[in-house]
């Protein structure tokens, strides 16, 4: 049998960064429904419409006893759109921790992920930089491994910025923090974790943002190819797509 | 196909095997043990199961946490309502005097309660806050009998799974299950702040449900049903919520 070649990306990558993709945008569209219900934020524990809010967001609402300075109140829209965001919740949960314990097992964080000492030197790091903020395009040997920013971003956005979010969003359940009341105390109180996950969310559109600009960059097709297939290569000639065995 | 891949291809197989045989076992003990969610139906059944199942494993004991009087919110919110009707202004010009909780279903005594009789029993008090779905909140003193008493009093039977509570609103009625029926937090609340429980926040008479959004906290109160088959009520999803397209478990 010939060689198979190594995919870019592993199948378990590939199939929990579609899920994520799925999760994420079914929680954004289904949480910006939600704060549409009261698009006030607040500081601290508690925080209604006769207190004075952190800020508000100049939209109309969805309920009458928001003063939102609209003369209109927008369709309710909260219950299947409370249902979606925490059903979404548990596949971004269950997926990422499938990701995590396959990633684990097979090394993938160290290998792919990890920046290496050399990456991390001020040298290094400044050309990285310097290449990204000149928009240059990625050298052909750059779709097979990810750069030092791109592992730093990413990184930082599996480990600390999913993390937050789910930590924030679960600060918010009445129930869970019963049981766990640090997970509220420790952020400041209940409208403090509303505010943060709000914040959050802001953080990882930008990161989808810049995500989807850098994959533009990189060539749109062929990376999003690569992670529905695993194959980096362009097409064959003709373009024919050749069957390839994958690795699991 | 080189033997690396072969065995993980056997390992991924009897990963899967385990996983589907655990969900299958998980759906079985999930049932047994009352982890299912009377609305369980539907294309988000498998998210509202998995919240109520893990929350009831985490929470069944816990208390809401309780506020120390000084964080008592000095604008509370008492959050619109449906226009009260023809037979709730009178009982309002009565002083509330007839108001009766009725309580029946799986009981050793069914019985009428007055709000004074009510008022009578040992009371309790927390300082907890109420989140209302939208987002807002307020924290306030909870003043009344706790509903464990009354349950109690009147002879809930063991095999009791819910208890069904209702409005003098028409069409608003609620549930929970006997983890928050038992619990020590939940009241049926008469005063609130040091005095009488104001009918914007649901007096003469609240159910009290901590660990819960404020839609559990069901205001004027006149009925509960002790029961083990809480489907037979309504469309069977458990309350008034979720026939109104919203989660029956509202501890999230």
């Amino acid at each position: 049998m010939a060689e198979t070649p190594q995919p870019r990306h592993l199948l378990f990558v590939r199939v929990t960064h579609w899920l994520t993709t799925i999760a994420f945008l079914a929680l954004l569209v289904t949480g910006l429904e939600i704060v549409v219900s009261h698009p006030r934020f607040y500081w601290g524990e508690t925080g209604n419409v006769n207190t004075e809010p952190l800020f508000k967001i100049p939209i109309p609402a969805s309920r009458n006893l928001v003063p939102t300075g609209y003369g209109y109140v927008l369709p309710d829209q909260n219950g299947w759109s409370r249902h979606l965001h925490f059903q979404s919740a548990w596949l971004l949960i269950l997926t990422g921790l499938l990701y995590v314990g396959a990633g684990l097992l097979r090394g993938y964080f160290r290998r792919e992920l990890f920046p290496t000492r050399s990456d991390l030197s001020a040298t290094q790091l400044m050309g990285a930089i310097a290449e990204h903020l000149r928009f240059k395009r990625p050298s052909a040997e750059e779709a097979w491994s990810y750069n030092v920013l791109q592992r730093l971003a990413y990184l930082l956005i599996i480990f600390v910025g999913f993390p937050l979010i789910i930590w924030t969003g679960l600060a918010m359940s009445p129930s869970f923090v019963s049981a766990v009341p640090a997970a509220v105390n420790l952020l400041g109180g209940q409208q403090s974790a509303r505010t943060l996950h709000f914040f959050l969310t802001g953080a990882l559109v930008l990161f989808l943002v810049v995500h989807i600009f850098m994959v533009i960059l990189a060539g749109f097709w062929s990376r999003v190819r690569a992670m529905i297939s695993g194959r980096a290569v362009e097409l064959t000639e003709g373009g024919r797509i050749g069957a390839r065995e994958e690795r699991v | 196909m080189s033997k690396l891949s072969r065995r993980q291809v056997i390992a991924t197989g009897l990963v899967a095997t385990a996983g589907a045989s655990g969900l299958v076992v998980a759906a079985k003990l999930a049932g047994r043990y009352g982890l299912v969610p009377p609305d369980s139906g539907g294309i988000y059944g498998p998210g509202e199961t998995l919240t109520y199942a893990a929350q009831r494993l985490l929470t069944r004991h816990s208390q809401a946490r309780e506020f120390s009087r000084s964080q008592i919110s000095d604008k509370p919110l008492a959050n619109e309502v449906a226009p009260l009707g023809d037979e709730f202004q009178r009982h309002q010009k009565a002083g509330f005097a007839d108001w009766r909780l009725n309580v029946d279903g799986m009981v050793a005594r069914p019985t009428s309660f007055s709000v004074a009789e009510l008022k009578s029993f040992p009371r309790r008090s927390h300082i907890t806050m109420i989140q209302c779905e939208e987002g807002w909140s307020y924290i306030a003193e909870w003043t009344g009998v706790p509903l464990s008493y009354v349950l109690d009093l009147v002879g809930a039977a063991p095999q009791a799974t819910h208890v069904v509570y209702r409005s003098i609103q028409p069409d608003w009625w609620e549930s929970v299950d006997m983890a928050d029926a038992l619990h020590p937090q939940t009241l049926l609340a008469h005063g609130m702040n040091g005095g009488e429980l104001r009918v914007g926040f649901g007096g003469p008479l609240r159910m009290r449900v901590t660990r819960q959004l404020g839609y559990k906290s069901l205001k004027y109160v006149t009925s509960l049903t002790v029961t083990n088959n809480i489907k037979q009520f309504g469309k069977g999803l458990g309350s008034a919520e979720p026939e109104g397209g919203y989660a029956w478990f509202a501890g999230i």
